[in-house]
């Protein structure tokens, strides 16, 4: 049985149990500052990830399930030399080497955990988080001075996949800058997902790799290469660990969105929450809709039951929809501050909340 | 001696009492209290040691001039004040 629900909001963390079959809010902790990520690391505790505004990002543990949160350190930038050219491409304004946002969290089966920041950098801790290290290849390639802000000022890192089969193998994904792979435990980096196409660009950049904006990468847990990407302007799957990918366009109503979830046994199950393409961003119709495929994207099922059908103009953001470890429970969030769960693979959702913060992201522990 | 005092708001976060120091500048009064304290240090300056972006630091009434080095002179009986900036609306 799944033991808990995480929701990271603008005013929040929210922890949530199932109770007597009925899921229901638990506890709300860190009230007043936005938590932009948490993560359950393999010893029982929590970490939250905090966007303080102005005093800057925070991470805080908990190892009591809450009850009291301690100071963690928070990966820091190197000085920058002085000198140094490092401008966003698009906006032509200088990247600042300085924490902005924890976009991502990940535990790694040895125990290392990983952060992925806006703006760009990749950090890795040994010790459980006590000390925090830059992955200095990576920030310092040359091609990563080329990466971009989309919807943020700075682009940054959302997905950080440890291959569950050999740790020293790690991908990424970057908004914007695609899809990059270290077979060498972050020694060295290489941009992939040949196949990606960016409907932004011009036609002679459209399949640049390093502009591809991958708004979410997921790996199936027990099939390691099939990754599945909720892309800027379409969704995309890679049956070859992200060396190459190719565009599904099958889905309907929408491609657009930000959030996908694989079926942790079965790769060619996986779920969307679409959107209206791209600039407008809200449920098309106005009617909220799971997309699913169960045959690796050559059909798509629309799933909407539960769901508002009349008025719904929620998005959900990329690491808003997770799926438990054994496959059947689903659940999503909005930034109207809605929260849905599914225990039957999408077929039916019920509400869980329709009154807490935008939410940044949702995720089971066991 | 100079003194800093820290906004109530930031107080929500981190232990951060009033102090007189003996400095000359704000980046020397400021690096003499996050030796005592060195939670405080980024709360109020960012990984290049600058003050954030949205941190407001008054010395003696006007606003820091300088918030790259914080090189910015103080007396004797200086007081200075780490505020928010207002943001937001």
């Amino acid at each position: 049985m799944t033991a808990k629900l995480l929701v990271g909001t603008r005013k929040g963390l929210f922890i949530l149990e199932p109770q007597a079959k009925q899921w229901r809010i638990d506890a709300a902790m860190l009230l007043g500052d936005p938590v932009t990520m948490v993560l359950a690391d393999r010893e029982g505790g929590l970490h939250a990830a905090q966007d303080l505004g102005h005093f800057g990002v925070k991470i805080k543990r908990t190892r009591d399930g809450g009850t009291t949160w301690e100071d963690r350190p928070v990966p820091k930038y190197p000085p920058k030399p002085e000198g140094e050219e490092d401008v966003d491409p698009t906006r032509r304004t200088p990247v600042p080497w300085d924490l902005k946002q924890v976009w991502a969290l990940e535990s790694a089966p040895n125990g290392d955990l990983w952060c992925g920041t806006i703006p760009g950098g990749l950090f890795r801790s040994r010790d459980g988080g006590e000390s925090w290290q830059l992955v200095e290849n990576l920030w310092r390639h040359p091609d990563r001075k080329a990466w971009f802000g989309g919807g943020a000022d700075f682009p940054g890192i959302h997905s950080v996949l440890i291959d569950p089969r050999n740790p020293a193998v790690i991908r990424i994904g970057v908004s914007c800058g695609g899809l990059w792979i270290s077979n060498d435990d972050g020694e060295s980096w290489e941009c992939h997902g040949e196949g990606m196409r960016a409907a932004y660009m011009p036609p002679d950049q459209a399949y640049n790799r390093k502009v591809q904006d991958p708004h979410r990468i997921v790996q199936c847990p027990t099939a390691p290469d099939r990754l599945w990407i909720q892309h800027h302007n379409g969704i995309f799957r890679s049956t070859d660990g992200g060396k190459t990918c190719t565009e599904v366009e099958t889905a309907t109503p929408s491609s657009f969105g930000f959030a996908c979830a694989v079926h942790p046994q079965d790769p060619e199950t996986v779920w969307f929450v679409p959107g209206v393409k791209d600039a407008a961003r809200y449920a098309v119709d106005g009617a909220l809709v799971v997309t699913r495929t169960r045959d690796g994207g050559a059909t798509f099922d629309e799933l909407r039951n539960g769901l508002p059908q009349q008025h719904a103009y929620d998005i959900v953001y990329r690491h808003g929809l997770d799926i438990d470890a054994r496959g059947d429970t689903l659940a999503f969030g909005s930034t109207t501050g809605n929260l849905w769960l599914s225990a039957d693979q999408g077929e039916s959702w019920q509400q869980l909340s329709s009154s807490l913060p935008p939410i940044y992201c949702v995720r089971f522990i066991a | 001696m100079p003194s800093v005092y820290f906004t109530p708001n930031l107080a929500r976060h981190v232990e951060c009492p009033p102090a007189k120091l003996p400095a000359t500048t704000v980046a020397e009064l400021l690096e003499s209290y996050f030796r005592t304290r060195p939670s405080v240090r980024g709360f109020v300056l960012d990984d290049q040691g600058e003050v954030r972006k949205h941190v407001k630091v008054l010395v003696d009434g006007r606003n820091l001039r300088d918030r790259q080095r914080l090189s910015d002179r103080l007396d004797a009986d200086s007081e200075v004040y780490v505020f928010q900036a207002l943001s937001g609306g």
